[in-house]
């Protein structure tokens, strides 16, 4: 396997299978085009797997590396590797595009070829990003990723779509362009290296670390969202067509967080410690404050944002606790999240496209029309709202463990909001599904069709499977968490 | 002055033979044009376009590498020359191209002076990228200027136009009057107007610097001018909208590597003395450019207005690249900056002859078509297209894997190399106000419904050529390292 560049191959090859959809041209060819795009997801994934089976768990080190040189002007590398931090993520992006592209399947019959084309790129360039450890190299996928889904939400989304894409695209942008100043920096600090474990390894001093923290953070921070710049997450969400927000939800938020472990804790150990308190101050009110505007909100879609604010709130809670536990819980639930509230917005998607409503108050009753859909609904909903034995809890808990060890006040203000979470989540479920039927919207409804029920499947297989049996997501984690925390601890100030 | 100075010399046409060829061509042109019946002028056209090629052809094949001067030091020729005129010829033809079913369909426009005066108007450019003596410098720049008056004023019924070419005139002969003011007092300060006489007696300390920071400040307004940076920019805007949109693609490109070649020219080889002067001057310019030009942008509903701010925001952030070449008397950053520069203006180039040349396709049947509200839809007219022209906006706006975020990166790099934080923070700011508006013109292709639904019609060779102008912007986003060392290295064998 050594000799087969996998990394670049899941990179490049729903690039151009997306390239391949968009030469099919008008939608007289659409089925075509879905088919097309369906094999490339597929081959997209395929080639994925290997990452997992070949990895080596015993070693920190990056595995299935290719170094070229890309720009040697500015010693810019194409060098690609993964690690147990970043492998999980490629492997979720590319199972998440072969559902998105499953989810848009009847539902997109305008503009076939571009909608699959876009999330076919963008799945290229998202697993660029995780598997990129050149700086520029990262920031070019990183930065390139937001054409695809600012066209997705323009061109497919609901009645606000201009003003959301827009907030997306400009907000992301503020964010990485100070990332992009903090590239150049560390690239003259390093004396003319773009190599990010280069930049792990190069001594910097109290004040330039705390400089690069802050511009990591504004660039992290918008994207995971953290409070308060999480704003354009809700309006992104609502207007995007439901393939948008599964891969917003799924992949786009856990960018942020990836970043955070690839380059504030390894850059800048000794800020990240003095400014752990922001970022747990800023996770708790995440969790604790947007949990509670959640609980409010009307429309599922944007419920359903607002708890995933409050759910990557575990994450940036989890990494700036500096323990093993505390790190691996905020990955697991990444991943589980990942596929929670794919699964979420592809069920709200189901009684979108029947209903051609999101209100949760022109719902009531959906049980007695779509019984099938509502066990699904019912499962996603217990994990989002981190019932044991699903995804959802395994991540929470041992987030909240992790937090016990650090501060109990910490961990009596995360855990707490557990209730709230199950709140917002299962009183939207109950006003929804159960219940008489509300009306003849509802009495009109029929249930999930093979297709729908198979994404459903593919989804509650994740959630569960993660709940019941983490440990093949954990074990992959362990030597690269410990390392990390390892080299974290050290001081970088010479 | 001692005899040996007097000795006449026989120049070395040599270095010349490019200009020549192209002077020679040019009137032979303009006779021939009498003779031609055709109204569509083809054969002026077809002579035209190898006569270009013809002077690429000179220009190669002249190229040695070294610096060399000729002319009783008036001109010379170096690789920087060389690759930037190769640069022009091909612009040229390009812009030549696109313009070719805009003019036809202009009966005042279809003319062969159209051709001559690209022709004149291309020597022009040639000899400031060639010059070597303030007065090459001014020679060169006049010819350039005056052709494109005429340019601009040759659909005479067209009122805008009119209105365009006095504006471009009259500011444009205040700018040439400001360029030759500072010009008399570097001959003032230091007796010489030759660049690199100049040079030399500024190393010599034998000049005088009130004087010369004098003349300095007259200088930078006449080239701020020429560039079309704040606060010397108001005909950018109405030029651009005013003018026929064949000429405005011709304004908009090819100019900018003569003035580049110029600003190299005056201020880096005959000033750099005075750097830690003229860098101050520029700063201000810079900033000033990006945040009016970014800003002003936003609020136009004129595609070739917005994009005349556009091109007034791209050149204050290639003036960054200038900036930074000395820091505290300490050049060795000088290289890096200058070609960033340089990288700069041949990308902003590229991608704003494939921006006008989108305007032109969609002008069709004698009537305009530049404001933003006709690119409604494009993405249902023709896909291809609308995909071109938003690869060039995400270029422009500086969006990677398109070539202009790698000309932003350069630059940004250079900035941040000479200690520059602040500017480069600024520098991005501006950055994120002008994506506004490239996102806007993609809003409108995409988002929005047509307001006609017309499929475009253009000649096939215009639509290969744009298609390829796309294209590059996309491949040079993936594959920059060749042209950014082209870059260098010409600068490396030039300064």
């Amino acid at each position: 396997m050594s000799g087969t560049p996998l990394l670049s191959l899941a990179i490049w090859i729903p690039i151009l299978a997306g390239l391949v959809v968009l030469a099919t041209g008008s939608d007289r060819n659409a089925p075509l085009a879905r088919m097309l795009s369906l094999l490339g997801a597929v081959a997209g994934l395929l080639v994925t797997i290997p990452l997992y089976t070949g990895f080596d768990m015993l070693t920190p080190a990056m595995q299935f590396v290719e170094l070229k040189t890309w720009i040697p002007r500015f010693n810019v590398n194409y060098h690609l590797g993964v690690d147990g931090i970043s492998m999980l993520f490629v492997i979720l992006n590319s199972f998440i595009t072969v559902t998105v592209i499953l989810a848009g399947w009847q539902v997109i019959d305008s503009k076939v070829a571009q909608y699959n084309a876009g999330f076919l790129i963008m799945s290229g360039l998202l697993n660029g990003i995780f598997s990129a450890l050149d700086g520029l190299l990262f920031y070019v996928f990183f930065e390139a990723s937001l054409i695809p889904l600012y066209l997705i939400i323009g061109i497919w989304g609901g009645p606000r779509r201009v003003y959301a894409a827009f907030k997306f695209f400009l907000f992301t942008l503020m964010g990485s362009l100070l990332f992009l100043i903090a590239l150049l920096y560390m690239f003259i600090q390093s004396g003319g290296s773009f190599s990010i474990l280069d930049w792990h390894q190069m001594p910097l001093g109290r004040t330039p670390q705390t400089w690069l923290f802050l511009a990591f953070l504004i660039a992290f921070a918008v994207k995971v969202p953290m409070w308060p710049v999480h704003t354009w997450l809700p309006d992104a969400h609502v207007e995007a067509p439901t393939g948008g927000s599964i891969v917003l939800a799924a992949i786009a938020l856990k960018l942020g967080a990836y970043g955070f472990l690839r380059f504030s804790l390894p850059i800048a150990p000794d800020a990240s410690h003095q400014l752990s308190g922001l970022v747990i101050g800023l996770s708790l009110i995440a969790i604790i404050y947007i949990g509670f505007v959640a609980l409010a909100q009307e429309d599922m879609k944007k419920l359903v944002a607002y708890s995933s604010i409050a759910h990557m709130g575990f994450v940036t809670l989890g990494f700036f606790m500096f323990s093993a536990l505390g790190v691996e819980g905020a990955l697991v639930q990444m991943i589980s999240h990942g596929f929670v509230s794919g699964a979420m917005f592809f069920s709200i998607g189901v009684m979108y496209d029947r209903a051609h409503s999101r209100q949760i108050a022109d719902y009531g009753g959906v049980v007695n029309r779509m019984p099938k859909f509502a066990a699904f609904f019912m499962l996603f909903a217990m994990a989002n709202a981190g019932l044991p034995a699903t995804s959802g809890f395994v991540g929470e808990f041992m987030v909240i463990l992790a937090a016990v060890e650090y501060n109990f006040w910490v961990a009596f203000a995360a855990a707490s909001t557990m209730i709230v979470g199950a709140a917002y989540t299962l009183w939207m479920y109950k006003r929804v599904v159960f219940g008489a039927v509300a009306n003849h919207h509802v009495a009109e409804l029929t249930d999930i069709n093979g297709r729908e029920f198979f994404i459903l499947a593919l989804f509650a297989v994740g959630a569960l499977g993660m709940g019941l049996y983490p440990q093949p997501f954990t074990e992959v984690m362990h030597s690269s968490v410990n390392e990390l925390l390892r080299h974290v601890a050290l001081s970088k100030i010479q | 002055m001692t005899l040996a100075d007097m000795q006449f010399q026989t120049p070395d046409l040599r270095l010349a033979s490019a200009e020549i060829f192209m002077l020679v061509m040019a009137c032979l042109i303009l006779i021939l044009d009498l003779f031609v019946k055709d109204k569509k002028r083809t054969l002026t056209f077809v002579a035209t376009q190898l006569t270009l090629v013809g002077a690429a052809v000179v220009t190669f094949a002249t190229t040695s590498g070294d610096i060399g001067y000729t002319f009783s030091n008036m001109y010379v020729g170096d690789l920087l020359s060389d690759l930037l005129k190769l640069l022009l010829y091909l612009t040229v033809i390009v812009v030549l191209f696109y313009s070719r079913g805009y003019i036809l369909e202009r009966e005042q426009m279809a003319r062969g002076e159209y051709y001559t005066l690209a022709l004149f108007a291309t020597l022009g450019m040639m000899v400031m990228i060639s010059a070597n003596h303030f007065l090459t410098v001014y020679l060169g720049l006049e010819l350039l200027s005056l052709s494109l008056y005429a340019m601009v004023a040759m659909n005479r019924d067209s009122v805008p136009a009119t209105e365009a070419a006095m504006k471009y005139f009259v500011l444009g002969a205040l700018a040439s009057g400001l360029l030759l003011y500072g010009m008399s007092m570097i001959y003032g300060a230091t007796g010489t107007l030759e660049i690199t006489g100049v040079a030399e007696r500024l190393y010599a300390g034998q000049a005088d610097r009130t004087i010369l920071v004098f003349g300095l400040v007259f200088l930078v307004s006449g080239i701020a001018f020429k560039l079309g940076v704040v606060p010397f920019h108001m005909w950018i805007p109405d030029v651009y909208h005013g003018a026929p949109t064949a000429v405005t693609l011709f304004i908009a490109t090819a100019p900018k590597l003569a003035a580049f070649a110029i600003v190299v020219r005056m201020l880096i080889n005959g000033l750099i003395v005075l750097a830690q002067d003229w860098q101050s001057m520029l700063i201000l310019l810079a900033v000033l450019s990006m945040a009016i030009g970014n800003i002003a942008a936003i609020a136009q509903t004129n595609l070739k207005r917005m994009l005349a701010y556009s091109a007034i925001s791209h050149m204050g952030f290639m003036l960054l690249g200038l900036v930074t070449g000395v820091v505290g008397g300490d050049a060795r950053f000088a290289l890096n900056s200058y070609s960033s520069s340089m990288f700069y203006v041949i990308t902003y180039v590229l991608t704003s002859a494939g921006t006008f040349g989108m305007i032109l396709l969609l002008a069709r049947g004698g009537l305009e078509s530049d404001e933003l509200d006709d690119l409604k839809g494009l993405n249902k007219r023709s896909p291809w297209f609308a995909a071109m022209m938003m690869m060039m906006m995400f270029s422009m706006a500086g969006v990677p894997f398109f070539v202009g975020f790698f000309a932003k990166f350069s630059v940004l790099q250079a900035v941040v190399a000479a200690g520059y934080l602040w500017l480069a923070i600024v520098a991005v700011f501006f950055s994120l106000i002008g994506c506004f508006y490239y996102l806007r013109v993609v809003k409108l292709m995409y988002f929005d419904q047509p307001a006609c639904s017309t499929p475009l019609e253009a000649p096939l060779d215009m639509k290969i050529l744009l298609s390829a102008n796309g294209l590059a912007v996309a491949l040079l986003g993936i594959f920059p390292q060749a042209l950014m060392s082209l870059c260098a290295f010409a600068l490396l064998r030039s300064l």
